[in-house]
């Protein structure tokens, strides 16, 4: 949880607000509840209770005031000055210290501060540190771990050098004109950009739903569009139930400076990872009782760490309910243009379309990150038919516009129809070829991988090789993958899975010689695995 | 009902209503040389147009940066997936050493020490949640940028407590003010972490002077807490006294290893000294690791484009280009403060001394019906009405005193602001004639019947667009 940790050395967390103070009392409220409920009676059930919160209420109002004309060396500020004192010795333990860091900063703070823990980033960081070059650094480590598509960069640059001097600068009465893209322009997107990206989503998405640009707000890259929607939609403390196995960054995106919780519901490799929506009941329930409300569903369509597509059926079970325990829907989309299987990729706008019923919970999150391969341009876009939402976010927008050259430059780019219709067929051919070369020669490894047919990773179980069906196990394969093979993938139990044993791999890093030499790495693993076992 | 959170559905955020619906009319009613002469000319928006053909020339002389290539290589490619919240390091140090030469070179910056974001705006909020708990709060002299009510309220949940600077010594900060917020502060049971100035000062237009920094740091030290300089106006500075900035000030007294030199950060932009607020380029910089840290990966909310890194990276390493850049832009700045507050002076009326800041503080005190902010905003909407200007009133940015207009000169053309200041001479002249200043009692009821209207339109309206600016 996201709340910010009381300071163990002063004197806690009166200096909050008031509203600060009636969470602390819930906190204690709930579990008293218990007491009041039945098992002490009247007296030693409620009176007693709520008497003790009284005076404890009664002691953080009189503790949280300073006293009056205090002198700016009295205890209640020199409290300041001890932890400057602390801070020399403490600030080079930081990464060890955990919750108890320097004052200086605030406790969200802190906590982003430290080092992140999870195996996701920890390969990323180690990748960084050995990168693998085919010429310079053959026996780096090599990068799986991150959905990168570089399959079709040759496109876009052929695109470019055919295009692009009239496109960077807003052409202004015929001249190339820097007043095009250096004054102020609409937080959330140039209309036409919206238009362009409308379009452009349309297309990507098989034409199966047309987009109202009326309806986009454009944040710098989807990361930015997920955290405003998410404090839109959510008061800190809230939650949102995510179908798991899950992206990892949602972790962060969804909950670092929101205070709001994620709550993993938990999906089956028997049911291929599609969510059930028993589970999701279950879930909601044990939410609820926790005292906890629930805000919403968060998934990701098609599915990141898995790979699959949600089918139309899931969709309007999500729908019913959502609707059922009125909460909304946020779909990130941002793989729907990385398909590469037969199956047809159905929008959470296309049910909408379908159905006449009150759109308002429904929100869809979009970006060029991925389907154009773009993630360093930073284009988002939250899409959504609730008018409140869209005013909100607008405004939020403030923070994550994205570059105004930048917009000018796509805008050129994704209105080319018939650019945009070679690059989607050509990357899905691409991608596809991939993804075979790559599953085929995990098969011939023995590791299977779960039925995919969208994004630029598959879902390999490699739980037949790990030594101890556990995430202990696990964790100890991805050790080996990351320091002796050197390949980094992404545990499941990054990505909360319930199932130990399963790697999300990406390849659309790779070459088809590179692809070789993964699989052969992987093999020598894998020899070792299974002679130890 | 699916209720959506608090913070969306909270109205307004100090969003002074009269800050906006100027600019709602100007979107309304814009003024053209040619196609609409007799329309709102623009003057609440703090952008710099002037030396736009300094950048077009260089950019037509350097085809290549914006064509994603480098010594004829195209880096199409390594841009595109660039997305490393460490920043690209040769825009990084591009940009501290342009900010180092604006400073002629007094001080220096460590790359490292440098956060990019996705503007100012996004770099103020950010030190917040880096800075401060909810519900804890910086003071910030007055008069100050009404947008601070946004982005350091908002999502963070931080307080701002003024200090309050008055006319009587040309609103410098005085130790008085300075306690007397902290105090304010306190009574409010408001745990303070910091003090947030503008220096040059939005709107005032003025730098802050060494004593006033010295005083500054001397506070923050007894207290212990942080102060952030907001300098995105450093480079605008075109006349005595100069530009000193905050980490001067500190060396100076000897500060590098001491406490107080982690607890000074600095917000930087390109959107006023280089006139490119749509590139979305702000940065923090802080000598605090942990708020390096922090801030760094906070970013991710907020990345610059790669491709305006790379882009920007080339322009500000030629030196010789940032050098001809800043000094004559501070030339043009000069030439045209100069304009206005000499037009304004033929008009009677006088403006703040100022040294910097593309905007001059007007003092229109003279021209109120009463000592009042009733009366400024009616003089305020004469102004954006009837003489057709919108100019921003003094209490949207929470002056003490009213009678106090921010207008802005870098935004339009020469005879746009020639223009402008003949309907202002026009209209005192109109207003001193029928002695408006005492007025009689019919007109005050129609003032207030005009008032009552427009709070009553200005409550059912919804903002859809919101100006950025400062």
């Amino acid at each position: 949880m996201t709340r910010p940790r009381p300071r163990t050395h002063e004197s806690e967390s009166e200096t909050r607000n008031p509203t600060g103070g009636g969470a602390t009392a819930m906190r204690l409220i709930v579990p008293l509840q218990g007491v009041v409920q039945g098992r002490g009676g009247l007296i030693l059930g409620s009176l007693i209770p709520c008497a003790l919160f009284y005076f404890f209420q009664l002691y953080l109002k009189r503790h949280r005031s300073p006293k009056p004309g205090s002198n700016p060396t009295s205890p209640s500020q020199s409290s300041s000055n001890l932890s400057d004192l602390q801070r020399s010795s403490s600030r080079s333990n930081l990464s060890s210290r955990g919750s108890i860091g320097p004052v200086q900063v605030s406790s969200r703070a802190s906590s982003i501060a430290k080092p992140n823990d999870s195996p996701y980033y920890i390969g990323l960081d180690r990748v960084s540190e050995d990168p693998y070059d085919r010429l310079d650094n053959p026996n780096g480590i090599i990068q799986l771990g991150l959905s990168e598509n570089r399959l079709c960069f040759d496109l876009i640059e052929k695109w470019l050098s055919e295009n692009t001097k009239d496109s960077v600068m807003g052409r202004d009465g015929g001249d190339l004109s820097i007043s095009g893209i250096a004054p102020y322009q609409p937080s959330d997107g140039l209309m036409e950009f919206k238009v362009a990206m409308a379009g452009f989503m349309s297309q990507v998405m098989g034409r199966a739903v047309s987009f109202d640009p009326s309806q986009m707000v454009l944040t710098a890259g989807a990361t930015p569009a997920l955290e405003i929607l998410c404090f839109c939609l959510a008061d800190p403390g809230n939650a949102f139930l995510v179908p798991a196995p899950y992206y990892p960054g949602f972790d962060r995106d969804m909950r670092w400076r929101t205070g709001v919780e994620l709550i993993p519901v938990h999906c089956r490799s028997t049911d291929n990872f599609i969510i059930s929506i028993t589970a999701l009941d279950q879930a909601f329930n044990q939410t609820r009782k926790r005292g906890i409300k629930v805000r919403g569903i968060l998934i990701s369509n098609p599915s990141n760490p898995v790979g699959n597509l949600l089918p139309r059926e899931t969709l309007h079970n999500l729908l019913d309910f959502a609707r059922e325990k009125n909460i909304h829907i946020v779909s990130d989309e941002i793989f729907a243009g990385s398909m590469y299987g037969s199956e047809e990729f159905v929008s959470m706008a296309e049910i909408l379309d379908m159905e006449d019923i009150d759109k308002n919970r429904i929100h869809i999150v979009y970006g060029l990150s991925k389907d154009l391969a773009l993630p360093g341009f930073r284009v988002g876009v939250i899409y959504s038919f609730n008018e409140s939402v869209l005013i909100a976010a607008k405004k939020l927008t403030r923070f994550s516009s994205i570059s105004a050259p930048t917009q000018r430059l796509l805008i050129s780019m994704v209105s080319d129809m018939r650019f945009i219709q070679e690059y989607i067929e050509t990357n899905k051919k691409r991608i596809r070829e991939m993804h075979d070369l790559f599953v085929e020669g995990l098969k011939q490894l023995g590791i299977k991988c779960a039925q995919s047919c969208a994004g630029l990773y598959c879902w390999a179980d490699m739980s037949g090789l790990i030594s101890s069906y556990s995430e202990k196990g696990e964790l100890e394969l991805w050790d080996k993958l990351l320091n002796i093979a050197k390949i980094n993938v992404t545990p499941g139990s990054a990505c909360h899975c319930i199932e130990p044993g399963w790697f999300r791999c990406c390849f659309t890093t790779l070459s088809q010689e590179d692809v070789v030499i993964v699989i052969e790495r992987i093999r020598k693993v894998a020899e070792t695995c299974k002679i130890s076992s | 009902m699916r209720h959506l959170s608090t913070k969306a559905t909270c109205n307004s955020h100090g969003q002074d209503s009269s800050y906006f619906l100027g600019w709602e009319e100007y979107e309304k009613n814009p003024y053209d040389e040619v196609q609409n002469p007799k329309g709102i000319i623009q003057m609440g928006l703090a952008e710099n147009q002037l030396s736009f053909d300094l950048l077009e020339s260089w950019l037509e002389k350097n085809p290549e940066p914006a064509g994603f290539k480098r010594d004829g290589k195209s880096i199409f490619r390594e841009l595109a997936l660039f997305q490393d919240y460490h920043g690209l390091p040769a825009f990084k140090k591009a940009l501290v050493e342009f900010m180092a030469e604006i400073r002629g070179n007094r001080v220096s910056f460590d790359p490292n020490h440098m956060v990019l974001t996705a503007g100012a705006t996004s770099a103020n909020e950010t030190l917040m949640f880096c800075l401060a708990e909810p519900g804890e709060a910086f003071l910030l002299p007055t008069p100050y940028y009404p947008g601070f009510d946004r982005d350091l309220k908002w999502r963070t949940e931080v307080e701002i407590v003024p200090i309050h600077c008055t006319s009587s010594n040309d609103f410098q900060i005085t130790e008085t003010a300075l306690e007397a917020a902290y105090h304010e502060a306190q009574q409010r049971n408001l745990r303070v972490k910091g003090v947030l100035v503008t220096n040059p000062s939005n709107p005032l237009g003025t730098t802050l002077s060494r004593s006033e920094l010295n005083l500054l740091i001397s506070f923050i030290t007894t207290k212990g807490i942080h102060l952030i300089s907001d300098e995105i106006y450093s480079g605008t500075v075109f006349s005595s006294p100069g530009f000193v900035s905050v980490m001067e000030v500190l060396k100076d007294r000897n500060c590098d290893k001491t406490e107080v030199w982690d607890r000074v950060h600095i917000v930087y932009s390109l959107s006023k000294d280089l006139g490119l607020p749509g590139f979305r380029v702000g940065a923090i910089y802080s000598n605090d690791d942990v708020v390096v840290a922090t801030a760094t990966k906070m970013s991710s909310f907020g990345l610059v484009s790669s491709q305006t890194q790379y882009l920007l990276s080339a322009l500000l390493s030629d030196k010789k280009f940032t050098k001809n850049y800043i000094s004559e832009n501070q030339k043009r700045l000069k030439k045209r403060q100069n304009m206005l507050v000499m037009g304004l002076e033929r008009a009677g009326i006088s403006c703040l001394k100022s040294n910097a800041g593309l905007f001059c503080w007007v003092n229109m005190r003279h021209l109120l019906r009463s000592d009042t902010f009733e009366a400024e905003m009616e003089l305020w909407k004469k102004i954006v009405y009837d003489v057709r200007l919108n100019i921003s009133p003094g209490s949207s940015c929470h002056c003490t005193e009213p009678g106090w207009f921010r207008v802005c000169f870098a935004n339009m053309t020469e005879e746009t602001l020639d223009l402008a200041i003949k309907r202002l001479k026009d209209f005192v002249v109109e207003h001193t004639a029928n002695g408006h200043s005492k007025s009689n009692n019919s007109s005050k009821n129609s003032k207030r019947k005009f008032l009552l209207k427009w709070v009553l339109r200005l409550s059912s309206r919804d903002r859809d667009q919101e100006p950025d600016e400062r």
